[in-house]
Parts: C-alpha cells; structure tokens; sequence
C-alpha cells in the first residue's frame, strides 16, 4: 500500500479503509467517524453494565450452588465486557467518567433488551440462549471492524462470551428434561424474548439511521436484517431440539431462499421502550446511578489516601 | 473532591519466556489498585503470570503523522533478509 | 478415617461461613462503587463458593448418607447453620462491606494456614489452595480498609462505625478449638486498623450466640433457598 506524496489526511484514512486496514487512536480520522463509533461503542458499554442487572436479580436465588457460581462468573464478565469497551472508547477522546455521565442523563442509549424483566430462573436460560447469541451474532463481525480498539475489544469478548452462550442453552436443555413444570417455565421465557431479542438487531434496513455509513467505514459488515436473519437461521434449530416452539406463527423454512421466513417484530413496541415506556427502564437506570452516586465517597476516598500517601513520600524525600 | 480515578495501561505476559503484550486500560486511584484491577480484568482465565501498569499519561507515543519520516526509511533494504541472497543448490541451510 | 480428621460439624462451620459470606457478596453485584470493584466482589465471591463447594462435598463424603453440596446449602434449616454470625452481617456501606471481609479473611487466613500442615488431609489439600485465595482477599480487603480509614473524613467516620458495629462478632468468629489461631489475628487486626488510623474497640466483644438462628441468617436463607425448595427433587 505505497503512499503517494502528497496524499490528504482524508486521503489517507479512506485508503486505510479501504485496504481494510485498522484505524488506530492516534491516526486522524474523520469527526463523523469518531462520533459515531464513540455513540456505538458507549452504547455497547452501557448495556453490558445495565445487561448485569437482570440476571443480577437472580444470583442470590440460583438453584444450586453451581448455577450460583456460574451466573455469577457470567455477571462479572459483563462487567468487564463493559470495562475493555469503555476503554476502546476512551482512546477516542472522551472519558469514561464523561460517557457515565451520558448514560446517568440519558443522552446515551443501551441496548433495549435489558428493560425487560426476568421473573423467573427460566429467563436465565433464556437470556444466555438468546440474548447472548444474538450479541455474538451481532459481534463476531465487529471483531473485524476498522477501528482496531473496539475490534480487538470484541475478539476478547467474543472469546469469552462463548460460554455465556452455551451455559444459558443448558440451562433451557436442563428445564426440557425435567419436571412438566420446569418445561413450561422454559417455554415461557422463550415466549418472553423470543421477539425482544430479534429488535436487538435493530430497525429492518429501510429504516436504520446509522447504518449505511457504518458500513462504508466497515464498522458494520451485514446489515440489521442479514445479522437478524442469521440468528432465526441459527436457533430455530435449536428449539426445536429440546422441543420448544418459537412463538412466531409466520415462522417456516423457505427451501428456496434456504433460510427461515418469519414474522415482523412489533417495532412500535420498540420505539415505546426505547422511549424509556419499557417495563424496566425506571428500575435500571436508578440502580445504575444509585451504585455511581452511594460510591462516590468511596472514589473521593481512594483519590485522597493516594494524594496523602504521595504527600509523605515526598516529605520524606525532601 | 475528585472521585476521577486515573486511567493506566496494562501489559500481561501471557506464560514465562513471553514478553508483556499490552492489554487494555483500567482505571485506579493508585499503582496497587491498578495492579488490582488489571488482575481482575485481564486474568480471570489464566491469560497471565505477570502483570505490568503504567499510568497511560506517562506513555510517550509517535506522531502518526511521523510514520512516513520514521518507519518508511526502513522500506527497500532488501539486504537485511536472508532472501535476498542466492546460494549454491548444494548448500541445503544456512 | 482416623480419629484426627475434623469433625462434619467444623467441616459444615466453615463451609457454612464461606457460603454465607459469598452469598452476601453477590448482593453487590451491578451496585458497587465502581465497576472494577464489582469485578472484585464477584472474584472474592467465586473463590468462597469454590471453598463452600469443597467443604460440602467432603462432608457428605463422610457422612456417607448420599448428600450433595445443594442439600447442605439447600436444604437444612437455619438452625442447622454453623456459620460465625459475622459474615451474616449485612453489607451496609461499603466500608461496612470491607470490615467485615477484613475482620473474616484475618481469621480465615489463619484458620487455612494451620490446616496446611493439620492433622485432616483431606483439608490439608484443599488448604494450599485455599490460602493462595484468602492472602489475595486478605490484601485486598486490607488495602481497601487503609485507604477508607486513612482517606477522606467521611470515609473514615464511616470505616469507625463498621468496627464499631462489627467487633463485637468478633469472639464468636473463634471456635473453642481456634484458641490457638486468636494472637495471630490479633497482631493483623491492629496492624491494619493502625494503616487505617482506627482503633479497636475497647472490650466490646459483647455478642454471644443465640440458640435460636438470628433473623439475619433466616432471611437470608429464605431468599436462597427459595427456589430449590419450590421444586423439590428436580435438577438445575
């Protein structure tokens, strides 16, 4: 990829996307491509921290003593799912405290899927079935995306989210062995985020605001309805191994298209959750900034014992 | 008071005769604390035996805009790989 | 199994106290001070799970009646609990949260050591593990308790009343047969409240254990158990 001589910064930047090399922090990029990948990876941040809530609920109830210590692993790795991100983030410009802030006022988004309650240990298995495969769906490609903080953050994620995945899938499995009770709980929640789930994808293409640019910076790499289309492809499958049924009477295998036909999602569900009407928006948003708020003396408190330890390392010296 | 904690860079040697790879970022109040939180965040699976953290402000970076004076320069010496050189059939390796 | 292996009651006290303690951390999880501290909780969390699990398992080894690790953290009553009343205690602040883990892993610390070598080998075996774990909790609790005692003055008032609130849990946290273990964690308890420029109460080991199980360990054991016992027999 020789440079010419004389070549633009804008120049340049296109010729690295377009060589399907990464951008990296220090390199100059476009202003619009630094706000929208801060807006996506924020919001990506902010909903595995929110995304720790709903199964939070259940760790102090988890049935064994296994399944206690394995939605815990889950819970914490969303956290720190959460951490790598912001940090992908911060290399943009912008802290983390900053993009807190964003979240605590609303001016940023997370994902919607987490404004749903889970009323029951079912939806455990749900959310890691689903919730979990539809997320890796989503960031498989992100591994590749042009911008090399967030794509490296994303290979590590995805590394470890595999076992999100496949702990939530035995969980469902476990259910469908067992008592007819346990079946009917399992169905329940698949009923419950069978169709949340396929809106974490996003609005269909004809209606996505931010996709087509993502796609021409290669930020995204399929588009809303292709990523959505490869989750139906993938877990219908799967239900109708441990003989659940997909809440979606329009759901059947298309020979020629070699895919599943489904139903539409009720978007306007969406929009009204995404306006902050779901059944959990209030709760997840007062829990977060109750843990930010009732920590800040712990913060103030860390900052001040460095300060005075830094203070007497210098007198002594002195 | 702050309650803004500053943000440290992390390196984790992944197995003895590695060298530390940088991972990622935490944020921490002091060294300890970050060695803390960098054990918590990047080891949880045995990815290290050794953690180092700097304080990110304390990392002296080149100009992107540098990289042509810098590593271009590097481009066209072909002399310095072994490929460059023809040896006789009979010599198998060297 | 020789006469010098630890009684199923000092197995199930200390795996009581792991699992307990553990339970009370996972209520941190997602309202931590910040989110590296969540991550914190969760790791000291898993660690005394892992402890509670082993402990359990080996019990019901040597019972010999067929029980699982479920069916002691499950299915026994509060008062089948031997578990020290302290890491009941709820989490309150945070400085409340890290008094407590630093008063527990002084005493776990010391407790572990002396198994490494003990008598029980089977616990012995799990004791080089397990003090790997509990030096790590003892660090980070300890820091932790330094830097809220000596930081700001809030912070201090605030580490001040969760030893006052705590200490007097401590006498209750030493069996009979720990006698031994008490000067060592004495000398780490007033090394650390000296970091924290905190002191140690004055006589105040007042708390002595009731017969009936505190409402504390009930609750909480309601919470826990509630949904194994609503499904009785079944696999998760």
């Amino acid at each position: 990829m020789p440079a010419p001589a004389s070549e633009t910064r804008q120049n340049r930047f296109d010729r690295v996307i377009a060589a399907d090399q990464r951008i990296e922090p220090d390199d100059w990029m476009p202003e619009d491509y630094r706000k929208n990948l801060i807006r996506q990876i924020a919001q990506h941040a902010h909903s595995e921290i929110i995304g720790m809530q709903p199964e939070g609920n259940w760790l102090t109830r988890a049935p064994s003593l296994r399944r206690k210590s394995i939605l815990l692993a889950k819970v914490q790795d969303e956290a720190g799912h959460g951490l790598y991100l912001y940090g992908a983030a911060e290399t943009l410009g912008i802290t983390r405290h900053e993009l807190l802030d964003l979240l605590h006022t609303g001016r940023q988004k997370y994902a919607n899927i987490f404004n749903y309650p889970t009323p029951t240990w079912a939806d455990m298995g749900a959310i890691g079935w689903l919730v979990d495969g539809a997320a890796i769906t989503n960031q498989i490609p992100l591994c590749r995306c042009s911008f090399g903080p967030y794509a490296r953050a994303m290979v590590r994620i995805c590394k470890e989210e595999s076992f999100h995945q496949r702990q939530g899938f035995e969980i469902m499995v476990t259910l469908c062995n067992g008592t007819v009770e346990q079946k009917a709980m399992a169905q329940e929640a698949l009923n419950r985020w069978w169709w949340p789930t396929l809106m974490m994808f996003g609005p269909p293409d004809t209606e996505s605001a931010h996709s087509q640019k993502s796609m021409q910076w290669k930020i995204k790499r399929f588009t809303n309805d292709e990523l959505r289309q490869k989750f139906v492809d993938a877990t219908v499958p799967q239900a109708d191994l441990i003989g659940l049924t997909v809440p979606d009477p329009e759901l059947a295998w298309n020979d020629e298209r070699g895919h599943y036909d489904f139903g539409e999602p009720d978007w306007d569900e969406l929009r009204r959750v995404v306006a902050g009407d779901g059944p959990c928006n209030a709760e997840r948003m007062a829990t977060r900034k109750g843990a930010h708020d009732d920590g800040a003396w712990v913060r103030e408190a860390a900052v001040a014992h460095a300060e005075k330890v830094a203070a007497r390392t210098a007198e002594i010296a002195a | 008071m702050s309650d803004n904690w500053n943000l440290w860079e992390v390196f984790v040697r992944p197995r003895r005769g590695l060298d530390h790879v940088h991972a990622g970022s935490v944020h921490a109040p002091d060294a300890e604390i970050a060695l803390q939180h960098a054990r918590d965040l990047f080891t949880r699976r045995g990815e290290g035996v050794s953690l180092w953290v700097v304080r990110s402000a304390d990392i002296v970076a080149s100009d992107p805009g540098d990289a042509g004076e810098l590593f271009d320069p590097a481009d066209g010496k072909d002399y310095r790989y072994p490929t460059h050189y023809e040896l006789p059939d009979e010599v198998a390796n060297m | 199994m020789g006469a010098t292996v630890l009684s199923n009651d000092e197995l199930l006290r200390h795996a009581d106290r792991a699992m307990v303690l553990a339970q009370r951390l996972t209520e941190w999880i997602a309202h931590a001070p910040d989110l590296e501290e969540d991550m914190a909780l969760a790791n000291l969390g898993l660690d005394l799970l892992g402890q509670a699990r082993s402990l359990y398992t080996l019990a019901g080894a040597r019972e010999g009646a067929g029980r699982t690790e479920d069916d002691f953290a499950y299915l026994r009553e509060a008062r089948e609990f031997r578990n020290p009343a302290l890491v009941e205690q709820p989490n309150g602040d945070f400085a409340a949260t890290i008094v407590r883990q630093f008063l527990h892993d002084a005493y776990a610390i010391e407790w572990w050591t002396a198994r490494v070598d003990g008598p029980d080998p089977d616990v012995g075996a799990l004791a080089a593990k397990v003090v790997k774990e509990t030096t790590y909790h003892l660090r980070y609790s300890r820091g932790w308790l330094v830097r809220l005692g000596d930081g700001t003055d809030e912070s201090h008032r605030r580490t001040s009343a969760a030893v006052d609130a705590l200490w007097p849990f401590v006498g209750d946290l030493f069996a009979p047969s720990d006698a031994a273990l008490r000067p060592g964690f004495d000398d780490r308890v007033a090394a650390g409240f000296a970091d924290a420029t905190v002191s140690v109460p004055a006589g105040a080991e007042a708390f002595t254990p009731a017969t009936e199980p505190s409402p504390l360990l009930v609750e909480l054991l309601a919470e826990m158990q509630s949904l194994h016992r609503a499904h009785p027999g079944v696999s998760w």
